[in-house]
């Protein structure tokens, strides 16, 4: 008797029926490979898309114990389902920190690798899989290899941001960040367009950490007007005396759930329009420099536990796409116009700046990147279809994470070392064992 | 100057279980030393070290084996120290349907969930006793309360388990030795894993993790994990039997 459940990850788009199993074990987990023709791995279902969906999932939640931790050199090991929110509960009272985190904390160290994700400091410091010394990958004929940056590169590449094609990721071991406090040091930037934002982005290259919120209704002189957040961490003789006594202090469980779905019209034009009034005008008039929590910065939206409620049972997509460096601006206006102009209202517009990326299917290249949030409507693939030209044409890149519609021909235009990662598959004896719902839409295998 | 005082200790029978792994994990975030006692060595070990790297504890991993009853009191002898707190959580639900047909299925049904547990906690309760300190907490089950279709070999067991623990806590009641039984109804664990639970009557490990160290330190009886099933299980009970015979529960 095996569950059948309705599986859909954070965006709730599309919703499948899935057979989902987990294990504890390396050995259950061959057992089950043993018996399963096709799977894929997921961890804690936090991608927006298709990416960890598929007929039969396997769910690493349970695969998640830490089994190894340096704290003199601050190396950790642990198993894939591991979240972040764990670890960083593990490693911040020691003084270390992530080696590079995305806007959430509830994805599991597994789900991390494998979409190679980014964090505010990609300009810099790269993407998470540059920080990993190895990864113990399950192939699918249950044989376990070690794979790093100098053993078994081929496999290692493309396990890094493969989306879970190569194998199941069992143990990861990663290189934190040392750091003197958990506290950042902020400072905003107002941009009234985006021809300041960018220049602003630019001058400001060499801030560890940098983000911009982005007005994507504002149109006119005022497209593209943006909050530019810079941060540093502080160090321990510049933290203001409240937070000296706690300067280690790990972050605190969500408070706030949403007990039930908003309607799906919550968000439209008029008051994501509002909000972003509202919230532009409250930078503008606050302070510019202060000290803020790690989990405040980084994480400003976990402290809602499920606001993906907010998009209605419809769902809402996220479309996050990057743009070579010397055609973003001219792209960026062209996108954003776009969207303006389409009255559908996008409640997130998160802009920054990435550097390139080391592995066949990472998403980051030397460029801008815009992260939009739209809730589902009819028009809404159009639109993106759309932007998909506008981002082809630029050269540029959609994320496969955060991806639930993209077409084929789109994908292999955007992702030409694709061909290389399939070439790599294919010598090992590519038997198709990992597949989701993601690579058999875009044909990545 | 005050001595500081020495840290507790606690016994985990069943430390690969994933409410085994839990009560370790809340007995060490408690400050408690933890000795886990498991089967599976490997596995063991991972979850010893999890919890010794995220509590900042003591843990350390024995192996122990329910259904070798001979081994137990050499087990128990060989711990480098007496607990404070036995916890015993193994258990195996095993299929009802092939139990009847299959004796091996039913024989392991009752060894462990009957014949293991009250093999090591007679090792255990005769030495809490000699030293006139110490708890055991026995993880019985509402199967035990009446038995049903679906899983009566498991429940019979586990409802001899509840009347051992039961005459346990009586028997060792002037010993200064308290006793507790707990009965968790439907849990999200390996053991359920295959099983449609139904949401509002389901909980998972940590929380009756957390149950098991409030009883310890309030030293309670009886515990049912979710408080509604100590009245569903009133009115299964107060079912007359020959209506509850043509019942499909």
């Amino acid at each position: 008797m095996r569950k059948f459940s309705k599986i859909s990850n954070w965006n709730r788009y599309p919703r499948v029926d899935a057979s989902v199993k987990s294990f504890r074990t390396a050995e259950e987990l061959r057992e089950l490979l043993d018996i399963t023709p096709q799977l894929i791995a997921r961890g804690a279902g936090l991608s927006y898309g298709d990416a960890s969906l598929a007929n039969v999932i396997f769910s690493t939640l349970q695969f998640n114990k830490i089994l190894h931790f340096d704290k003199v050199n601050g190396i950790i090991t642990c198993e894939t389902g591991v979240t972040l929110d764990e670890l960083l509960r593990v490693i911040v009272p020691t003084g270390w920190f992530l080696p590079v985190t995305p806007g959430t904390k509830f994805i599991t160290l597994g789900g991390a690798v494998a979409a190679d994700v980014h964090g505010k400091n990609h300009h810099n410091d790269g993407s998470l899989c540059r920080y990993v010394n190895k990864i113990d990958l399950m192939l699918a004929n249950g044989e376990i290899i070690s794979c790093g940056p100098t053993e078994h590169e081929t496999t290692f590449n493309q396990t890094c941001g493969g989306m879970g094609l190569s194998g199941i990721i069992l143990q990861v071991e990663l290189r934190l960040k040392k750091m003197e406090t958990a506290f950042i040091k902020q400072k905003n930037i107002i941009a009234r367009n985006l021809e300041e934002l960018v220049r602003m982005l630019k001058e400001n290259n060499s801030s560890t950490y940098s983000v911009a919120w982005i007005d994507c209704i504002a149109s006119g002189s005022r497209l593209g007007r943006s909050v530019l957040m810079l941060g540093e961490h502080a160090k321990i003789d510049e933290l203001p005396d409240k937070y000296k006594g706690r300067s280690l202090l790990t972050h605190r469980a969500p408070k706030l759930r949403l007990p039930v779905d908003l309607p799906s019209f919550t968000l439209n034009s008029y008051s994501v329009g509002l909000f972003n009034n509202a919230y532009y005008y409250s930078h503008l008039f606050s302070r510019k420099e202060f000290f803020v929590h790690y989990d405040k910065f980084f994480y400003p939206l976990d402290f809602i536990k499920d606001w993906n409620k907010l998009y209605g049972r419809r769902g809402f997509l996220q479309y996050q796409f990057v743009i070579p460096r010397g055609r973003g601006e001219e792209g960026l206006t062209e996108i954003i116009k776009k969207i303006s102009g389409s009255r559908l209202a996008s409640f997130l517009g998160v802009l920054k700046l990435l550097g390139p990326s080391d592995h066949p299917l990472s998403f980051a290249m030397d460029g801008y990147t815009l992260a939009l949030d739209f809730p589902i409507t009819n028009q809404l693939f159009g639109l993106l279809d759309q932007l998909d030209d506008i981002v082809v044409a630029c050269e540029g890149r959609i994320y496969l994470a955060k991806d639930a519609r993209m077409k084929m021909e789109t994908f292999h235009k955007c992702y030409r070392r694709q061909a290389h990662f399939r070439d790599s598959m294919a010598k090992r004896g590519g038997d198709h064992k990992f597949e989701s719902l993601l690579s058999k839409r875009l044909a990545i295998i | 100057m005050s001595k500081p005082t020495p840290l507790k200790s606690v016994l985990v029978l069943g430390g690969t279980s994933d409410i085994g792994a839990a009560v370790a994990k809340k007995f060490a975030h408690e400050k408690f030393v933890i000795l886990l006692a498991g089967r599976n060595e490997e596995y063991l070990k991972k979850i010893a070290a999890d919890i010794a790297i995220r509590e900042n504890a003591d843990v350390t991993a024995f192996n122990f084996d329910a259904l070798d009853f001979s081994s137990h009191k050499d087990f128990y002898r060989s711990l480098p120290l007496q607990p404070d707190v036995c916890v015993c959580v193994f258990g195996y639900l095993g299929d009802n349907g092939l139990g009847m047909n299959d004796w091996p299925e039913a024989e392991r049904i009752i060894d462990t969930n009957y014949k293991g547990a009250i093999s090591i906690l007679n090792v255990v309760a005769n030495d809490f006793v000699s030293l006139k300190r110490g708890t055991i907490v026995g993880i019985s089950s509402v199967a035990g309360d009446r038995g049903r279709q679906s899983n009566f070999l498991y429940g019979s067991a586990k409802a001899g388990f509840s009347t051992y623990l039961s005459g346990l806590r009586n028997k060792l009641f002037g010993s200064k030795v308290h006793v507790v039984t707990v009965k968790p109804g439907f849990v999200h664990t390996r053991m359920t894993e295959d099983l449609d639970l139904p949401v509002w009557l389901a909980t998972d490990p940590h929380h009756v993790a957390s149950v098991i160290y409030k009883a310890y330190v309030n030293k309670t009886n009886t515990v049912y994990v979710l408080h509604f099933w100590k009245y569903i299980m009133m009115i299964i009970k107060s079912i007359p039997e020959f209506i509850f015979k043509r019942m499909k529960l």
